[in-house]
């Protein structure tokens, strides 16, 4: 089909060209935004591939979240473009080395990768066909009976998430006035109120 | 194969919807900019006279605070994401499927429980 074929190119074009510009922009935040791109466009991949959950969730939370969150640490880091570049030529070398051995260690791993047939036989759910099963329903079939141990790992780890952050960023500022409403509303008269006895001829 | 194109066959709306999104959003810049008369003046960028001149970079720091929110919003996020091919499948999945998520949306009760207690949802 062509237009599969056009749309393949296209979203993996695209996914590599915002992924070269996080690198090369030169504002951090242009680096995220082109972040989300690459994010939306690997959601298109997924979809052509019919992995429809797994595009969906890279909308939801890649998008929806982590480049928010991406967004918020680097502009809580104190952006200095002129320090961020100081020490770029001295340091290029040793990037250039590091960079190197990183792509020829990626390229004998990719290069030398084969699936063997007996692996791919003993996958242990086979993935049911799409016109029969909705993606998203197939993985219920068996996320939450079959590898319950490893969903509720998942929600071990979201808990202790939730805990290291709050524990890591959370602290209470001290002499902050909070409204209680309780209080407000448990308050009667006496506490406010109070007759005093006057003498007469004098004030209070 | 057959089936995997009656699936994106279901996207194609979506693919025209961004096309003619995409030529409209064109179509009104190139407008504009053709049709449009344009005498740059340097008094048009500048501030309006009730405003003041920006006296400092907007690229200040943020408050970690911020940061905390974004977290908290991701974890629920992923609850969420856990919570749909559940209620997909929610009736082939029998009672252990049921109790399973009970049991992990408890797991993440237990976390909301603690962070309303320290008062993380608070901001001042």
């Amino acid at each position: 089909m062509i237009l599969q074929a056009i749309a393949f190119y296209l979203f993996a074009g695209v996914t590599v060209a915002s992924a070269v510009m996080v690198v090369f922009a030169r504002n951090p935040v242009h680096s995220v935004l082109f972040l989300i791109l690459a994010f939306f466009n690997a959601a298109g991949l997924f979809v052509l591939l019919g992995a429809e959950f797994i595009a969906m969730i890279l909308v939801i939370v890649y998008v929806g979240a982590v480049a928010v969150l991406f967004l918020f640490v680097v502009m809580m880091l104190n952006i200095d473009f002129k320090a961020m570049r100081e020490g770029f030529v001295s340091n290029a070398p040793i990037g250039v080395i590091i960079g190197f051995i990183l792509i020829v260690e990626l390229l004998l791993l990719v290069g030398g990768w084969t699936i063997q047939a007996p692996a791919i036989g003993a996958i242990a759910t086979p993935i049911p066909p799409i016109n029969e099963v909705t993606n998203t329903e197939a993985l219920g079939h068996v996320l939450y009976t079959k590898y319950i141990y490893l969903f509720q790992a998942a929600g071990m780890i979201l808990l202790l998430a939730m805990v290291g952050a709050i524990v890591l960023t959370h602290r209470t500022r001290p002499g902050i006035k909070r409204q209680v409403i309780a209080d407000q509303i448990a308050k009667g008269h006496m506490d406010t109120v109070s007759v005093q006895k006057v003498p007469s001829r004098s004030g209070v | 194969m057959q089936d995997l194109n009656g699936l994106l066959l279901g996207y194609l709306p979506i693919v025209i919807f961004l096309g003619i999104a995409l030529g409209f959003a064109t179509v009104m810049i190139v407008a504009a900019y053709l049709l449009a008369p344009q005498r740059p003046d340097s008094e048009k960028i500048s501030a309006y006279e009730c405003g003041f001149e920006a006296f400092d970079d907007a690229r200040s720091r943020f408050d970690v605070r911020f940061y905390l929110v974004a977290i908290l919003f991701i974890i629920f996020d992923l609850e969420v994401a856990f919570l749909f091919p559940w209620a997909v499948a929610l009736g082939k999945i029998g009672m252990l499927g049921f109790w399973s998520m009970m049991l992990f949306l408890g797991l993440l009760t237990i976390g909301f429980v603690y962070e309303w207690k320290k008062g993380a949802l608070d901001w001042e």
